[in-house]
């Protein structure tokens, strides 16, 4: 099962402080259910679900609340009995702070199940069912970017998979909701990873764990034989960040470099998050939908770090004070990790799908925003640390220069945004920001370029049009004139004392018909004569007046 | 509860540019102690007058520039300019030769340019070129070993320019090394002959080779701690070694050897410590052995064929000048992009 297995390495990479102990000392803590749950429409990459129950709805545990929206959507399933009690725009976990539109729901407390069906054999089920019933059960990929699962158990009938790579690296600081998952859990991971290698017929399977988790490593051996499973290696890799990242464990276990820009299935390749597989044993096998995840509280700004199982929904400040609260020292609270999390500027925000840790940070834990930059020094060190081989330091100054064009000459979109750069950099310079702003600056403006392609083609067509009326005037012109040449040059006098008749002919025409023509003071009625006589009469008197 | 926002990542491993630029500074001083062994008080009177002049001229031009003081004093960049042009300029030298390079290297290569970051060209070598250029005669005024004056002798050279009666100038003074060599080649004497002199040591400049020594120590530390990357420094003495030794292997009686190229005039000080300047020097990694082998190649040219004693201040410009072409021309394959 456990046999030697080649690695190798990925450039760059820091070894961090880990910080993991801090968040491991005890179990899985239970689920609680909070006065109120809020599930936003989007919590997966891709379109947002569409809503299907309406305020005061009464709702089932485990019911569809909305339905998935195209191909790349997944349904939102009902965390707990309720009612819904408002549909309505509410802060979501997004860097940008920004408001979207969530169902709200108010818990009974009964906490009542829909009728599940039967528990299912995967065995027994074709590939394409078994990613219908992933799909209808809301997973996406649980390791944070939330992409929909069983889109990448789809990789077509021409692609063969040779490796289906389980990501267990967890490799950011502080989070241990996957730890912890293996520890306890071990078995529904198990399980999970043999139904995607079903699903996807893979080759092999590889599990990646980095050697800072020695106890999830060995649940996950102990899972594997006490379920008679030898067909998945499972791999201790050296602990360095970002082994967790999908390219990069791809490379460290296979040696394969998914294409810069491209996907890992290029290469043969499949890389799912552990998590991910827990959720999909529970779908499969008892048709359970995705309503609660293991996510991390942990930080110096918290009374009692843990993990704990939590409603997707759950308002974060209510979860933390169930925990037990902040402490004074509390600082700065982040979702995710240290290195790639974004700050959460209030807490009254809900815990969804790819939520894995909430990090509160106490006085001086992590200040390193604080420091006011200095100018740049070239220095490399960047560049040194950076996984996807970049020149962080070019891409800064195109950046700063706003050369949106050269800057895509550096390859900025094979930036994994890991912040390794940011960490070494001794300027203080914020250099992911940097790229994170010129990312979006970028499409903003394929979007702007996008309209302004429409407006421009639209500009073109009626050039073209008014210079076809153009030319079709100056060809009538030309012909006209050619044809009064031809004219002058062999009978002048003649067509000259022609065009004269013949306009004498038309206008003698005109007057003997309009003398034919009924006027319309002809035949008019005494009463109208009558009119016609008092208007005349007051306008003589009228000029008799003015001139007088 | 509402929180501070700021953007990821949170952590940093502490360091900054003012703790590079010490270390850097400290790395110096074993160099800095054999120098004065050897040669006495000059050349730290010469190094606390160029750091002196620096911070003064660093101030003003922040000051004229509007930038924010304190930040910008605490980043020790000017402190570490002076030192290195200190060591570069001769051990006995008029205050205002050290004062003219200083200002020049910072008001006109640092602060002209737009300050710490954005200078094209190595301050120090901008700034010991121009006096190179303007007063040749006063850059060949080195001190023979153990001659060295003491404090007051020193100061009153620096000041006033002239020495006790009982002291002159031509007894203590002398032409460095590869200059005699170059010399006494043009009188047609062989390197043996010119070696014999007793301006030479084991493999090098007498005393010179101890103080090269002591600057590689400090400099192999500077690459243990992460501060310089091995490429330049490595690249730049291979190259020297290299080319010395193929004119050496062709006629020793009028190529000097390798190892005396390596540990005379400022070698080893350019390679782990001139060169390395990283806002002048090429970034991608192949690029730094380019430039650093540009830089080598450029140096033994200049220093056996040139009209100037020591070539590494022209050879370091000179690549400077290249540096951005290098840089675009050597740009690091990118993680999956095709043709490993």
């Amino acid at each position: 099962m456990q046999s030697k297995h080649k690695l190798f390495n990925f450039h760059g990479g820091l070894h961090l402080p880990g910080h993991k102990e801090i968040s491991t000392g005890q179990a899985i803590g239970d689920v609680f259910i909070p006065s109120r749950l809020v599930l936003p429409l989007q919590q997966h990459i891709g379109e947002s679900s569409e809503a299907t129950v309406k305020e005061g709805d009464p709702v089932l545990k485990g019911q569809i609340i909305a339905k998935a929206n195209g191909y790349v959507s997944v349904p939102l399933h009902a965390p707990t009995s309720g009612t819904v009690s408002q549909i309505i725009e509410q802060p979501v976990p997004h860097p940008s702070g920004l408001s979207a539109t969530c169902i709200v729901i108010k818990p009974d407390g009964k906490d009542e199940w829909i009728d599940l069906d039967s528990s299912a054999d995967y065995r027994q089920m074709d590939p394409s069912a078994l990613r219908n019933r992933i799909r209808d059960a809301g997973i996406v990929g649980l390791g944070g970017a939330g992409f929909p699962s069983f889109i990448k158990l789809n990789p077509g009938a021409k692609t063969a998979i040779d490796e289906l790579i389980i990501n267990a690296a967890e490799c950011e600081p502080y989070i241990t909701c996957d730890d912890m998952l293996m520890r306890e859990r071990a078995e529904d991971v198990i399980n999970g990873i043999r139904i995607m290698k079903h699903a996807l017929q893979a080759r092999r399977c590889l599990i990646g764990i980095e050697d800072n988790k020695p106890e999830a490593h060995a649940a996950l051996k102990d899972a594997c034989s006490k379920l008679g499973i030898d067909d998945i290696e499972i791999i201790s890799i050296p602990t360095l960040y970002p082994a967790g990242g999908e390219k990069q464990l791809i490379k460290v276990l296979t040696g394969k470099e998914s294409p810069s820009h491209g996907l890992p299935l290029d290469v043969g390749v499949v890389c799912q998050n552990v998590a991910t597989a827990a959720a999909i044993y529970q779908a499969v096998t008892y048709n359970k939908p995705l309503i609660s995840r293991i996510v991390t509280l942990t930080g110096e700004g918290i009374k009692q770090p843990g993990n704990h199982e939590v409603l997707i929904g759950t308002p974060v400040d209510e979860w933390i004070t169930y925990c037990g609260g902040y402490h004074d020292s509390i600082k700065r609270l982040v979702m995710g990790g240290p290195m790639m999390g974004f700050n959460l500027g209030t807490d009254k925000i809900p815990i969804i799908k790819t939520s894995n840790c909430v990090l509160a940070f106490g006085e001086g834990e992590a200040d390193a925003q604080e420091q006011q930059a200095m100018p740049c020094i070239r220095c490399g060190a960047c560049m040194d640390v950076c996984p996807a081989q970049l020149l962080p330091q070019q891409l800064y100054w195109q950046a700063y220069a706003r050369d949106f064009d050269k800057i895509q000459d550096y390859n900025l979109f094979d930036c994994i945004e890991c912040g390794c750069c940011s960490y070494v950099c001794p300027s203080q310079i914020p250099l992911v920001q940097y790229y994170r702003f010129a990312k979006t600056e970028i499409w903003a403006l394929e979007r702007d370029k996008k309209k302004s392609d429409r407006a421009r083609l639209r500009h073109e067509f009626r050039l073209e049009r008014l210079e076809k009326e153009k030319k079709e005037r100056e060809e009538r012109m030309r012909k006209k004139k050619a044809a009064l040449k031809t004219g002058k040059d062999e009978k002048t006098k003649d067509s000259k004392k022609d065009a004269i008749e013949a306009a004498l002919e038309r206008v003698r025409e005109k007057q003997k018909k309009s003398q034919t023509q009924t006027k319309n003071i002809d035949n008019l009625s005494a009463e109208q004569q009558k009119k016609i006589d008092d208007i005349d009469a007051r306008r003589n008197q009228e000029q008799k007046d003015s001139t007088s | 509860m509402q929180f501070k926002k700021t953007s990821s990542p949170y952590l940093h491993n502490n360091q900054n540019i003012s703790l590079v630029m010490l270390q850097v500074i400290y790395a110096l001083i074993p160099g800095i102690l054999v120098y004065s062994y050897f040669f006495g008080w000059s050349i730290l009177v010469n190094i606390i007058l160029a750091c002196l002049t620096a911070v003064a001229s660093e101030a003003l031009m922040l000051l004229l520039r509007k930038r924010p003081l304190a930040f910008f004093l605490r980043d020790n960049s000017a402190i570490l300019t002076a030192c290195l042009l200190a060591l570069a300029l001769p051990t006995l030298a008029p205050w205002w030769l050290i004062v003219i390079a200083t200002l020049f290297a910072i008001v006109v290569a640092k602060h002209l340019y737009g300050g710490l970051g954005y200078n094209p060209f190595n301050p120090a070598m901008v700034g010991y070129v121009v006096v190179m250029i303007s007063f040749p005669q006063y850059m060949t005024q080195w001190l023979q070993p153990h001659a060295g004056l003491d404090l007051s002798q020193a100061l009153q050279y620096l000041f006033l320019g002239e020495l006790n009666a009982a002291i002159s100038l031509d007894s203590i003074t002398s032409a460095t090394p590869i200059d005699s060599i170059k010399t006494g080649l043009s009188l047609n004497q062989s390197i043996s002959e010119i070696s014999a002199s007793p301006l030479f040591g084991f493999w090098g400049g007498a005393g010179w080779e101890w103080i090269a020594a002591a600057f590689l120590l400090g400099g192999l530390w500077l690459i243990y701690r992460g501060i310089i990357s091995w490429q330049i420094p490595v690249s730049l003495l291979l190259s020297i070694v290299v080319m010395a030794g193929i004119f050496y292997l062709a006629d020793p009686q009028q190529y000097s050897n390798p190892l005396f190229q390596l540990f005379s005039g400022g070698t080893i000080l350019a390679a782990f410590f001139i060169a390395t300047d990283p806002v002048s020097a090429s970034t991608t990694p192949k690029g730094r052995i380019i430039y650093a082998v540009g830089i080598g190649a450029l140096t033994f040219i200049i220093r056996t064929w040139g009209g100037y004693p020591d070539g590494i201040a022209f050879a370091v410009l000179l690549m400077n000048m290249a540096v951005p072409t290098i840089d675009y021309y050597t740009q690091p394959r990118v993680f999956g992009a095709s043709g490993k």
